[in-house]
């Protein structure tokens, strides 16, 4: 793709002051381009030199391989459109009228007659942005975000080959947002429009930028793919916040949140989770919390990673249909009174009251453990309609929960550890797989759950040699060994 | 509105409307008056002097007198006065997106309100021009004020962003007030005179004075015609239109320009007759759209019949003392002004 716009050595701003100094880059036709950068940084002055407002005082622009400064007005305008915050009107004109000016570049003479292909390209440019059905409304009368649909309209109607956008969506709903930019990257992928935005908004410019530009005191910052500019020390270094990048669920383009900073109140109630708290009975084992936990499991309900109050292993029979187990699941929470989206939910057919409950008390924090067992159904998991012919029906659930505030590396190293501390209970019970007649590992259907308060003492590492892993390996193991026991001893006396 | 919405989609329409009431305005204000002239005798008399159809034999050749060197030298100036102020009012509340902006806003009738105070002060009468000191003076008053307002716009900002010309012409507007009112104190003899002379009127101006201003009309309204397009754009902010391809500083200065050429020729000729320029833009807005395209010519015709009537009105309403117009004016235009204003707000709190 041949370069649209590139900017060599720009420096500039109002009357002596260099808003912006010594700055480069370049854009691709069919980019789209987002600038970053706080308040004041110059990202606004940038972008009123690189639409000809504002004078360049060095440096030099380059415009679809021409200098900025040899296009006349309208030569610029039919070139390039831009699209900013809607302001309120004076006065009002028709959705129609407002598009219509978007061909004023075009049109030429003392009488400017109005061609064919004029009206053509805005009632396509309309069409384009859904705002036919009001084109004979006045324009005040729309909402905010039908206006700025206008407004694209407008720019669209100039046809132009660089679209500028100065915070656009600022204002407007979430679903707006989508709409535009969703919108624009289908014109600059599809169609070759290169796009050069302004955003506040870091992960939606994340999203829909293929390379990104952060500025800072008008020098640039970073200069790269969303990947590489969204990251924690840049954008602290450059915002000046605490914030903490994550991976987009979907696709590779990093989102941040930030971290408001703890009130006193928050520092200094620390509440322990003790095993007392837990609540057992035939039915199920259940912990309520007074603040959530974060909470990484494989569960019914509520997997993945996510904060919950409400933690429930809950008794089926063996002949539980488990084709809809989840929407099940979730009836029987509400029905029980607790919310399922606080809600952790598993399931096991094993009895409850056999589980085992421990809590190991470390130098500065502690881990409790439950562990529920049956070790029957080491396999055939895809036949559970079969499930009321399997005598010996069982699962391992095991709850880890720790007093004490992990790094994402403890959360996945303490399921290791834990897991590791599943399958040497295994070897030590002996429990075999009825089918191939050796030692199991686990049974098919296990699941597990570590949760911890993040308060409290910091524990970056759960791998088997650190505080934590020592905890959570011994305590693991003991609880599960036991479960196994009562489990056999049950289904010995049977 | 449905009738607004229906009237707005047909142009023509308007103007018809627009033509009509002015051609009626003119019949009347040739008609009525100590003797009451009927509309066919003031049609058979036009068609007379201009087509040379010859008089009837009914029609007294006083009539002729009275409606030729009487009552058309006096419809004409008010009806070119009005539409100048209309005209230079509407274009400039677009410029300025605002629509409080008249054509005194800019100062410029302050300036040629003073040039010709101080004419009237010092009795002036310069050689060759005689009579006309007064009217050339006070035009000269307000292009060097336009001129001065321009300049120390730009001087003080280089954009001349809207903001920062309103400001600029509201200051010179109170300087120059003040040296009237200093002018005014200081007046023995013809205070009457100064003072009628800012009330504003249309009596007495004869042929010459149509003459005088009527290349300053033309100018004016040719100048801003070829900015309607422009008006529209602008409207929606400077930065917006120069995006879109219009050239900002030199269109502003071309609208200030023609409107201040407008202005101060409607001053010259009239004294201050204020509320044209700023209710009948906005009747003309309110009842046919926005578009300066159209607005801008509507305006012209709007502004014309009404000074024709508000004429009219000064003259008759307690014959045979005459009323100054800038009193009709404001007795109705203020009202008017009051009346939109409420009803805008109403509407915004629907």
């Amino acid at each position: 793709m041949s370069s649209m716009l590139r900017v060599e050595q720009v420096s500039g701003g109002y009357e002596g002051k260099e808003v912006i100094q010594d700055v480069s880059f370049e854009v691709k036709q069919g980019e789209i381009f987002g600038i970053l950068g706080p308040n004041g940084s110059g990202k606004s002055t940038l972008l009123k030199m690189i639409s000809g407002v504002l004078p360049i005082e060095k440096g030099k622009i380059l415009f679809d391989g021409k200098p900025l400064d040899q296009y006349s007005t309208k030569e610029l305008a039919q070139k390039m459109a831009v699209l900013s915050q809607a302001h309120p009107q004076t006065f009002s004109y028709s959705v129609k009228e407002t598009v219509s000016i978007g061909r004023y570049p075009y049109q030429k003479g003392f009488f400017r007659s109005w061609t064919e292909q004029d009206e053509q390209t805005i009632v396509r440019a309309m069409m384009q942005t859904g705002v036919v059905p009001f084109s004979h409304k006045p324009l005040q009368s729309l909402s905010g975000g039908e206006q700025q649909r206008v407004y694209l309209s407008q720019a669209l109607a100039q046809e132009p080959k660089l679209l500028l956008l100065d915070e656009p969506t600022n204002h407007l709903d979430l679903s707006y947002q989508k709409e535009l930019f969703d919108f624009i990257k289908t014109e600059a992928h599809e169609k070759g429009l290169t796009v050069i935005s302004i955003f506040h908004d870091l992960n939606l410019a994340s999203l829909y930028c293929d390379r990104l530009m952060l500025i800072q005191n008008g020098k640039v910052q970073a200069l790269a793919s969303p990947l590489e500019v969204i990251r924690e020390e840049m954008i602290q270094s450059v915002y000046q916040v605490s914030v903490k990048t994550y991976p987009h669920p979907e696709l590779p383009r990093p989102q941040m949140i930030m971290l408001p900073s703890q009130s006193k109140k928050e520092k200094q109630s620390v509440s322990f989770i003790t095993k007392d708290m837990l609540q057992v009975d035939h039915e199920a084992i259940v912990l309520q919390t007074p603040y959530p936990l974060k909470a990484m499991s494989s569960a019914v309900i509520g997997a993945g990673v996510g904060w919950f109050t409400t933690f429930v292993n809950r008794h089926v029979p063996k002949s539980y249909d488990c084709r809809d187990s989840k929407r099940e699941m979730e009836q029987y929470l509400r029905a029980k009174g607790f919310s399922p989206s606080e809600t952790v939910g598993m399931m096991t057919a094993a009895q409850l009251t056999d589980g085992v409950i421990d809590e190991i008390e470390m130098e500065d924090f502690s881990v409790v453990i439950a562990v529920t067992a049956g070790v029957g159904n080491a396999v055939d998991i895809a036949k559970c309609e079969e499930h009321d012919f399997v005598l010996q029906s069982g699962t391992i659930n095991i709850w880890v929960f720790v007093n004490g505030s992990l790094t994402d590396e403890a959360f996945i190293q303490g399921i290791m550890t834990a897991t590791e501390a599943k399958v040497k209970a295994m070897q030590t019970m002996n429990v075999l797989d009825p089918f191939t007649k050796t030692v199991a590992t686990g049974t098919s259907t296990d699941s597990i759950l570590i949760a911890a308060t993040q308060r409290g003492t910091p524990l970056s590492y759960a791998g088997p040699i650190t505080p934590l892993g020592k905890a959570i390996g011994k305590g693991v193991y003991r609880c599960t060994v036991q479960a196994i026991e009562h489990y056999l001893k049950r289904a010995g006396q049977r | 509105m449905f009738t607004q919405r229906y009237l707005r989609s047909s142009n023509w329409f308007s103007y018809a409307i627009a033509f009509v009431m002015l051609v009626l305005s003119v019949f009347f204000g040739i008609s009525v008056g100590t003797v009451s002239i009927p509309f066919s005798t003031i049609g058979h008399i036009f068609l007379h002097q201009w087509f040379a159809v010859p008089l009837g034999a009914d029609i007294d050749p006083m009539l002729v007198n009275i409606v030729m060197d009487i009552r058309l030298p006096r419809v004409i100036p008010a009806g070119l006065v009005g539409a100048s102020l209309a005209l230079a009012g509407a274009a400039l509340q677009g410029l300025l997106k605002n629509p409080l902006a008249d054509p005194f806003t800019l100062g410029v009738s302050s300036g040629a309100s003073a040039g010709a105070v101080f004419v009237l002060f010092f009795g002036i009468s310069l050689p060759v021009i005689g009579k006309f000191t007064l009217p050339f003076l006070a035009i000269i008053g307000g292009f060097v004020t336009i001129f001065a307002v321009i300049l120390f716009a730009k001087w003080i900002d280089q954009m001349m962003k809207i903001e920062t010309i309103i400001l600029t012409g509201i200051i010179f507007s109170s300087f120059l007030g003040a040296f009237i009112s200093l002018m005014i104190a200081l007046t023995g003899e013809e205070l009457r005179q100064v003072i009628y002379w800012l009330l504003g009127g249309v009596s007495m101006r004869g042929w010459d004075y149509i003459y005088l201003m009527f290349p300053f009309f033309l100018i004016g309204v040719v100048l801003l015609m070829m900015n309607g397009t422009e008006l529209n754009i602008l409207s929606f902010g400077e930065e917006k239109a120069k995006h879109l391809g219009v050239e900002v500083l030199h269109r502003k200065m071309l609208i200030l320009s023609a409107a201040s050429v407008l202005t101060g020729s409607a001053v010259a000729v009239s004294g201050t007759i204020g509320f044209v320029g700023l209710v009948i833009p906005h009747l003309t807005r309110l009842a046919w759209g926005t578009d300066h395209r159209h607005l801008l010519p509507l305006s012209i015709f709007h502004g014309a019949a009404f000074l024709i009537v508000a004429d009219l009105a000064a003259r008759t309403i307690i014959s045979p003392t005459e009323l100054p117009i800038g009193v009709i004016t404001a007795m109705i235009g203020a009202p008017v002004f009051a009346m939109i204003l409420m009803r805008q707000r109403m509407k915004r709190y629907e």
